[in-house]
């Protein structure tokens, strides 16, 4: 699976100003309603089921990285999205970090697969030094968006 | 694969050399397949011992106590994967985390995901 699968290009955002986590939560949520992929009245429930999924333990992964992801009923197709934040938000990471690179997914609870090959591209891809530093360092979601083409075509490690 | 020998270590160490590293085939059995809670939980158990532990899938290691190495497998129900530990207390390792594995992750059924 490839980034073009599943992130929304119109929902990337960097310099993400949350500092800490249900905040970051809810303006990525936000980008993805903004950009109509979710709907209004959908908004706070998956909200909630993202933080209920972080309360059996932080999605902060290490590295500087958070996957904060729930399944919904009213979503058809795996959709997410990617924030940058400069300063780092506060994630109760396992390593203690804080994280600068946030990927939110949101899948439909019937397609658990796409769920995990999703997570097996974002994980290949931050594998490698490169393609994390640069996608720290973007300044636009056109750079993003960009990174994540590159990733796509194979322009980093596996 | 070339396997290089340190005699000096051998020496100094009897034993050590000859202790292979313990493998075990192991099936990816919940539903979700091994996904960010379960590959938490694999971690955790796994920084419980001393040994060396990997884990792999066609040809592809990764070290078993870093998450992303090991969403990076991609692990679905059904797929195999070799558990590998070396070192004092590999068989200790190998039995912990066959079975979390072969529970299906037993916590896991609780979530919400």
């Amino acid at each position: 699976m490839k980034f073009s699968d599943f992130i929304c290009q119109d929902a990337i955002r960097t310099h993400l100003e949350a500092d800490e986590k249900e905040a970051a939560i809810r303006s990525m949520t936000t980008s993805l309603l903004e950009a109509g992929r979710i709907q209004q009245k959908d908004f706070e429930s998956i909200v909630e089921a993202i933080l209920k999924r972080e309360e059996l333990g932080s999605t902060g992964i290490g590295r500087g990285v958070a996957v904060p992801h729930t399944k919904h009923p009213s979503i058809e197709k795996l959709v997410g999205t990617v924030a940058i934040s400069d300063e780092g938000v506060n994630f109760d990471s396992l390593d203690g970090e804080k994280v600068h690179l946030l990927f939110l997914l949101i899948s439909p609870p019937d397609r658990p697969g796409d769920h995990l090959r999703a997570l097996e591209n974002i994980s290949r891809q931050l594998r490698d030094d490169t393609f994390c530093r640069f996608l720290k360092q973007s300044k636009s979601p056109h750079d993003v968006s960009q990174l994540l083409d590159e990733a796509d075509s194979n322009q980093f490690g596996s | 694969m070339l396997v290089i020998q340190h005699p000096a270590s051998s020496i100094l160490h009897p034993g050590m050399m000859s202790r292979l590293p313990i493998t075990r085939v192991l099936v990816i059995r919940n539903e979700q397949g091994l996904h960010a809670r379960p590959a938490e939980m694999f971690v955790r158990l796994a920084k419980q011992f001393q040994s060396r532990i990997e884990l792999v899938r066609e040809g592809r290691r990764v070290e078993a106590r870093n998450i992303i190495d090991l969403l990076t497998l991609g692990a679905g129900p059904g797929t195999e994967l070799v558990l590998e530990a070396e070192g004092d207390d590999a068989e200790q390792a190998v039995d912990a985390l066959v079975r979390l594995v072969e529970n299906g992750f037993a916590a896991e059924e609780t979530n919400n995901e």
